[in-house]
């Protein structure tokens, strides 16, 4: 209860400070469109891409909304970061705040950010003719892909802020981390296409869980049962990167 | 009762032993300055008490609880002013406050009356609803002290609270901070590495050194129980044979503690009037042009002297934690 309020408190306090961050509104704003009307063109005209989309751009855009909640979530470790240098998390933690709420907060602001993103991306590609097969509920899937894949790597990302406590170093490992996962899902290209080995890996990257519950429910309109399945291993998957990072709290105070 | 107990407190990092068994108490209700150099273990001290980290080994009692044992609460009933600030920079002094309330389990009104109470102590009323990124050094550390303060704790820590200040919100700082002494009912624990800052705010005092506390009491009685006084000698032309001169000194009979820099002898003697004429003869003979002499009753700096055998000026302790 207390863990759910100082959560809530937290979220909050994020949320304010980015709205005071205009160039930060800005960015998550264009980014996101910038992604869907490059790729969306570098690629139009190689129809097999597309896997039976009406279009290389509705195949696309679940795909560019999970590729942008789950490098969101790569980048969220920095904002822990930013409050470790600053000592806020030292001051936190010096009064009674639980260390889950702390990483909750990170990890719901990101699950948030993605959202709104999505939200954005879905209405550029209504603009550009896409059209979500699965109606309302494939509304609700898309966005629900989109906050459980921010969450799951916010997560990870902030155990790894907590034990690495460099800007270079999380730098780094999001580089390492968010592109190879990317090129092993089927965000740009459909499972049809990938060599064998690629598509053995991409089952067990969460990455592609999200873009399958998305596409599902953008292209097909159907198939709810494999994305329902996919989105409970997000949300499996996101508890156990959020307790990984409460855990990593321990690392990062042996090191103080 | 006493407020804080550290009992053979130590803490390794690696290669560095940052605590090599601290020991003090505090007594209720006083101010109690842990100074020393930089890297002489005070901060990690001050992590261990405020249960941000773990000891080693050793206990550690604040406000009658056990810091290992029972971290939770502990907390309920510090407050901690960290040595580089932990105000939350984009939000305003008046949100960084509220959340720090919310915290602490506070709400509603009782919280808002609280918060503007404080703003009010700390005398940023009109800075109030502004981001704290705006605010200067000083008007950071007094919402430090405010944010620290919010939940009404027994035990105050305040980790070198005038770092990085300059000369004059250093000293609006000392007077915050006796003022804080005077009106708040608390126990205050502050670092520092300026002797005079010790010197003016705190009641008592543990020098600490290389992660040990190596003497502990308050600064007049630290400073009577090296009785004499001390003499600084500036030569003329020293033309790097400073270290002659000092052996030069150190041969006087009634001398100790001789210590040199570039062109003083520092020495103390049981009585300056009767020790002059024999050091300003000997360093005479010896070659040495005297330019001026100074005694002085000790100060905080010999006593860091007397007990380390190293000078507090010089020292600059490596792995600064």
């Amino acid at each position: 209860m207390q863990t759910a309020r100082q959560t809530g408190w937290m979220v909050v306090r994020q949320a304010r400070n980015l709205m005071r961050e205009p160039i930060w509104i800005a960015m998550m704003v264009i980014q996101p469109m910038l992604w869907l009307i490059l790729y969306g063109q570098l690629f139009s005209k190689v129809t097999p891409l597309r896997a039976g989309a009406g279009s290389y751009v509705e195949f696309l855009t679940p795909g560019i909304v999970c590729m942008n909640a789950f490098f969101g979530g790569t980048w969220a470790g920095m904002a822990m970061i930013s409050d470790l240098d600053r000592h806020v998390v030292d001051r936190f933690l010096a009064a009674p705040a639980s260390r889950l709420a702390i990483v909750l907060s990170q990890v719901i602001r990101a699950g948030i950010t993605a959202i709104l993103q999505a939200l954005i991306l879905l209405v550029v590609g209504l603009a550009l003719g896409v059209r979500v097969h699965g109606g309302f509920a494939g509304w609700v899937v898309v966005l629900a892909a989109s906050f459980l894949l921010a969450m799951v790597f916010a997560g990870f990302s902030n155990g790894i802020a907590l034990v690495l406590r460099r800007e270079a170093s999380m730098i780094a490992t999001a580089n390492f981390v968010g592109l190879p996962l990317m090129f092993l899902s089927s965000i740009l290209v459909s499972v049809a296409l990938m060599p064998g080995w690629i598509r053995a890996i991409a089952r067990f990257n969460p990455v592609n869980w999200g873009v399958d519950a998305a596409r599902n429910a953008v292209v097909v309109g159907g198939n709810w049962g494999s994305a329902m399945g996919h989105l409970g291993l997000l949300l499996a998957a996101a508890a156990a990167t959020a307790l990984f990072a409460t855990w990593c709290f321990r690392s990062y105070q042996r090191s103080i | 009762m006493d407020a804080i107990v550290a009992e053979d407190l130590r803490k390794r990092y690696r290669a560095v032993q940052a605590l090599d068994g601290v020991s003090f108490a505090v007594r209720e209700g006083e101010v109690f300055g842990l100074l020393g150099p930089n890297g002489a273990g005070k901060s990690t001290t001050v992590r261990v008490l405020t249960t941000l980290t773990r000891p080693d080994s050793g206990r550690a009692f604040v406000a009658g609880e056990d810091v290992v044992a029972h971290p939770a609460r502990v907390r309920r009933s510090i407050g901690y002013v960290a040595q580089d600030s932990g105000v939350d920079w984009e939000a305003t002094g008046r949100e960084n406050l509220l959340l720090q309330g919310r915290i602490h389990g506070m709400s509603g009104s009782p919280l808002r009356a609280r918060v503007d109470e404080l703003l009010g102590f700390v005398g940023l009323e009109e800075a109030a609803d502004r981001p704290a990124r705006g605010y200067s050094g000083g008007m950071k550390r007094r919402l430090d002290i405010a944010i620290g303060l919010v939940h009404g704790p027994s035990v105050l820590f305040l980790d070198e609270p005038t770092t990085g200040l300059d000369p004059e919100a250093r000293a609006a700082m000392w007077v915050e901070v006796e003022r804080l002494a005077k009106e708040q009912s608390l126990t205050i624990l502050l670092t520092t590495h300026y002797l005079e800052e010790a010197d003016r705010l705190a009641e008592r005092v543990a020098i600490v050194s290389r992660g040990r506390v190596v003497v502990e009491g308050r600064p007049d009685e630290l400073k009577a129980g090296l009785r004499g006084e001390s003499v600084t000698v500036e030569l003329g032309d020293v033309d790097g044979q400073i270290e002659g001169a000092a052996e030069i000194v150190r041969r006087i009979e009634g001398v100790s503690e001789v210590v040199v820099d570039e062109q003083h002898v520092r020495t103390r003697v049981p009585n300056g009037a009767q020790a002059i004429p024999a050091i300003l003869s000997a360093l005479d003979s010896g070659g040495f042009p005297v330019a001026s002499v100074t005694t002085a009753r000790p100060s905080l700096d010999d006593v860091y002297l007397h007990y380390t055998g190293r000078e507090f000026s010089s020292e600059d302790e490596e792995g600064a934690h």
